[in-house]
């Protein structure tokens, strides 16, 4: 990044509220359904009809506000944005303009150094959501597809507090952690549950005043805010340094050829003559109720970390890792549970085998092939020295594809370690035998080739060994050897 | 046809309800009696823009069966003709505009909804001002309605197929709404009873909506006590209407039996300032004299604001129509332009021919007034002052308990005679647009005739005093006849 200029990022997140119906209507939310057939009167628009708060709503916004440190409002007001579209069937978007239901929050983030770096969050807003045209399915022709018309949507407004595109994305992913720690959001991306537009701007380094910005849409995954913020701060920079002026604008970030591209200037921009929707009344939430929420409210992302480090005394890192996700925490603390091994022990294999299993085979933690009391048995298997460390990862792979618990495991393929003294000690004098040049050059003072020994005594157990005895038991021979 | 039958279009919906229940006819005959009279009469006036024929015929055999059955509501085979703003499932549903021309809605509105549990029949849709947009009903894509009295005049707007079809005895009783008077108006120029109820009061759902916060659903009939047996079974709280009030509904009809004696009502100094005619005066002063004679004491009482209510009104609800208004896209129902080249065509065209000239005015009007930078001049200014007219109507009603004046500023004037001319078409709802800002409820009580037309005495009370409004007005025609009166070629 050029040091002569500073980056101002602030992100407003679309995140999906994961209520059965819909935010202003009965019809259900679920994603995926023949077009138009999730969609009622209400979201359709037709004349007549009238829209009724699902208070669901209300509670989940309630408790992203006091997750993240938020003014919950005592009286907040929905407002009608206007503008034509033909997936908007009411030309009009029930949003909230003055008045949101959740202000002034915050959250923390780790700057380039290491250090706590407070975000702000401007607000949080709830709307509806638009409907989807089609245009690619029909010849010359468009389809509107309403099923997602009234859907609710929690937006949440960051303050221009980022400065970088690294940054952006921390700050993203803990929102989305969030969201999902509370259960509000299933914060799906590629079905659009949790979206993200950017503005950003850059300005030379020390400036007080904001450079002018550019508003990015469209970016649904981490990976495309990064290089669409990276193409973007690029752009803006070159465009300054060749004297010219950045304008104001919204641009589209186009994935496939990676860049961005100008959507529409502020001039063009639709005044959406936001007014107070007279069909809804004020939304007034009591102390109580905000106490009743406070009180549902999950341990959060932050504190469970620390709790790991305290607890079970974790690395920063690997309790970081474990509670980005409220299921894989779950997970290692009944695994923890079930386990009488050393707890980091635990936390290697889900950070380690287990991540990997499951990126492999694109399998959620939710939907894990491998229950957190049966890694526990593997685990304690290790720990009891039933088996290795590398006899367990064949251990994992037959559990991993279903082939049972680690002790059935274990018992079917006879992967039981080895630790009988005598029947080692046989091994080991055949090993030797076998290679007496090898037991001679040791003799002679090349103590290295231990390993090879070590190495050959495995291959003829199929690694059943015990290494550690089978390191005890050469020595002592090898070595009575060279004492001869 | 028998010899009682002959004449059942003469009697209030109260007698109707007597004497279905006693056996002297049928919901049969009774609807067709009613059919035949408005296939009859609706050619000199355009009352209705669909008459419901078949669904009316079949709607009374079942009422008939279920009197038989000693099954049926409190209304059950009352005839009544819905203002055509109401969503009607299976029948058009036009709101007056070609916009709407073809446009048959799937579900019942509320109001059609209790009605027709209460046993109530519907024979028809009635014509109105496009979209509710208007005072004299001449606004509609389907023609202007012509006033029973003098069919050269307008029966008033934006109810005004109600008030002609009620005023002409082609029905008994009839929906409407009231957005700044649409149906006091229409009452007082017919000789009809119109009550507008507390905003809140009945459901707006299914009521396609004009200015959302002042909309509100009532009716026109021939007796305050007709209406107050209509109001018991549309009142109530409706969970699809979120602006609708979950309070009790008292027994309005058993409140009619109140007295006048000691009641306070409050007479507006600004009422009778220059631009009421001076014989509608005359007959309003006669009517609150006949008030006095009965032990009402008569106050005067200062609203300060009124002469800003026309104004603040021509802020409020274009704003609010200009948005309520944009689903008329011609994408999904209603009229769609023929070949559009592209999506601005289609929604320019579509909108542009679907809506006439008023309506166009209120949502370019409306649009202006939300606009960037005129908003806080306009829209926002206008929010303050509908809030002093609300403070100035509860001051007056720490003193008075009920207000009284005029309705409308003249009788019935001549089709034409305003259309070119919409701020002084806006003043004819000078008295009546207080109550929808404030969302109090008023009445209009035919008071009595200037040159043969009717004139009516408008009666506003506080939030949900329906019922001492309704008594007031029953009380009233306890001592009067003006509603009683037929227009000469109807009777």
């Amino acid at each position: 990044m050029n040091a002569a200029w500073e980056v101002v990022i602030g992100l407003e997140i679309h995140t999906q509220l994961a209520t059965r119906s819909k935010i202003f209507s009965g019809a259900p939310t679920a994603y995926g359904a023949e077009p138009n057939t999730q969609a009622c009167l209400v979201d359709l628009g037709y004349p007549g009809v009238l829209p009724v708060l699902n208070e669901e709503v209300i509670r989940m916004a309630c408790k992203f506000g006091l997750a993240v440190n938020a003014t919950i409002a005592k009286r907040s007001i929905f407002a009608r944005k206007n503008y034509f579209y033909p997936d908007l069937p009411k030309g009009y978007q029930i949003s909230q303009l003055e008045l949101p239901i959740v202000e002034h929050g915050e959250l923390f983030i780790k700057d380039a150094d290491g250090n706590d770096k407070r975000i702000g969050i401007t607000r949080a807003h709830l709307e509806e959501d638009a409907g989807k045209s089609v245009h690619e399915r029909f010849d010359r022709h468009s389809g509107i597809d309403l099923n997602r018309a009234g859907t609710p949507l929690l937006e949440i407004v960051s303050e221009p507090d980022l400065r970088s595109a690294k940054e952006a994305i921390q700050y993203m992913r803990k929102i989305h952690t969030i969201v999902r720690y509370l259960g509000i959001s299933d914060g799906n991306m590629q079905e659009g549950s949790f979206r993200c537009d950017a503005n950003v701007s850059v300005r030379p380094r020390g400036q007080q005043e904001l450079g002018t910005r550019s508003e990015l849409k469209n970016l649904n995954s981490f990976r495309f805010v990064e290089k669409a913020i990276n193409f973007e701060v690029k752009r803006q920079i070159e465009i300054l340094e060749d004297g010219g002026k950045v304008v104001q604008e919204t641009r589209l970030y186009d994935s496939d050829r990676d860049e961005t591209r100008a959507m529409r200037s502020k001039e063009e921009a639709n005044d959406y003559r936001y007014f107070p929707d007279p069909d809804l009344l004020p939304v007034a939430i009591s102390d109580d109720y905000i106490e009743t929420v406070r009180k549902s409210l999950p341990e959060l992302p932050d504190a469970k970390q620390q709790r790991f480090v305290g607890d079970y005394a974790l690395k920063p890192g690997d309790a970081a890792i474990l509670t980005a996700n409220r299921l894989l925490a779950d997970y290692f603390e009944e695994a923890a549970r079930h386990s009488d091994a050393e707890v980091r022990l635990i936390a290697n294999w889900i950070i380690g085998d287990l991540s990997a299993a499951m990126n492999r085979d694109g399998i959620d933690i939710g939907d894990c092939r491998i229950a957190a009391a049966d890694l526990a048995g593997l685990v304690d298997r290790i720990h009891d020295n039933t088996i290795s460390g590398k006899i367990a990862k064949e251990v994992f792979e037959a559990m991993w594809a279903g082939e049972g618990t680690a002790d059935e495991v274990i018992e079917t393929k006879g992967l039981r370690q080895i630790t009988d003294s005598a029947a080692i000690e046989t091994i080991v004098d055949k090993v030797i035998a076998a290679h007496p040049n090898q037991a001679a050059d040791y003799k002679a003072g090349k103590n290295k080739l231990i390993g090879f020994f070590v190495g050959e005594v495995m291959k003829e157990t199929g690694g059943k060994a015990n290494p550690a005895q089978v390191n005890d038991v050469l020595r002592s021979k090898l070595g009575k050897l060279a004492d001869q | 046809m028998s010899a009682s039958s002959r004449d059942l279009h003469a009697q209030p919906l109260t007698q109707l309800a007597a004497g279905l229940s006693r056996g002297d006819f049928s919901a049969l005959e009774l609807t067709q009696a009613l059919l035949a009279r408005i296939e009859r009469h609706n050619g000199s006036l355009n009352a209705f823009v669909t008459v419901t024929v078949d669904e009316a015929l079949a709607a009374a055999k079942r009422a008939d069966a279920d009197r038989a059955a000693g099954k049926g509501g409190v209304l059950n085979g009352l005839p009544i003709v819905h203002k055509d703003i109401f969503c009607t499932r299976d029948v058009l549903t036009t709101c007056g505009s070609r916009m709407l021309e073809n446009f048959v809605s799937p579900y019942d509105a509320t109001v059609v909804e209790r009605l027709a549990d209460a046993g109530a029949i519907m024979l028809g849709k009635s014509n109105m001002d496009e979209f509710a947009m208007g005072s004299s009903s001449e606004t509609s894509y389907f023609g202007p309605v012509r006033n029973p009295w003098d069919t050269e005049r307008s029966p008033g707007g934006s109810s005004g197929g109600s008030s002609a079809a009620v005023a002409a005895r082609l029905v008994p009783a009839a929906t409407g709404t009231d957005t700044g008077g649409s149906i006091r108006q229409p009452a007082a120029l017919t000789g009809t009873t119109g009550l507008k109820p507390t905003y809140g009061r009945v459901s707006r759902y299914g009521m396609i909506a004009f200015a959302s916060s002042l909309d509100q659903a009532g009716v026109i009939t021939r007796s305050a006590g007709d209406a107050a047996l209509l109001l018991g079974v549309m009142a109530g709280f409706d969970e699809r209407d979120s602006t609708s009030v979950d309070r009790p509904v008292p027994d309005y009809v058993a409140g009619l039996a109140g007295s006048l004696k000691g009641v306070r009502v409050g007479v507006v100094r600004q009422h009778f300032d220059a631009g009421l005619d001076e014989h509608c005066a005359a007959a309003v002063r006669e009517a609150l004299a006949v008030l006095e004679s009965q032990g009402a004491i008569l106050t005067e009482v200062d609203l300060p604001n009124l002469d800003l209510s026309v104004p603040t009104y021509y802020v409020v609800a274009p704003a609010e129509c200009s948005s309520n208004l944009s689903r008329f896209d011609g994408v999904r129902f209603g009229h769609r332009a023929d070949d559009p080249e592209d999506l601005m065509d289609l929604y320019c065209r579509s909108r542009g021919e679907g809506f006439g000239a008023e309506v166009k005015r209120r949502i370019m009007t409306g649009t202006y007034v939300l606009s960037a930078g005129y908003y806080d001049a306009y829209y926002l200014k206008a929010q303050q002052v509908r809030q002093l007219i609300s403070d100035d109507f509860r001051h007056a009603f720490a003193d008075v308990d009920v207000i009284a004046g005029p309705t409308a500023p003249t009788p019935a004037f001549k089709l034409g005679d305003k259309t070119d001319d919409p701020v002084t078409m806006y003043l004819n709802d000078i008295y009546t647009i207080g109550a929808n800002l404030a969302g109090l409820p008023g009445i209009s009580v035919p008071c009595g005739f200037v040159d043969g037309l009717p004139v009516g005495l408008h009666l506003v009370g506080p939030h949900f005093a329906e019922e001492s409004l309704l008594c007031c007005a029953h009380q009233y025609q306890q001592l009067t006849d003006w509603h009683e009166q037929c227009p000469g070629d109807y009777r």
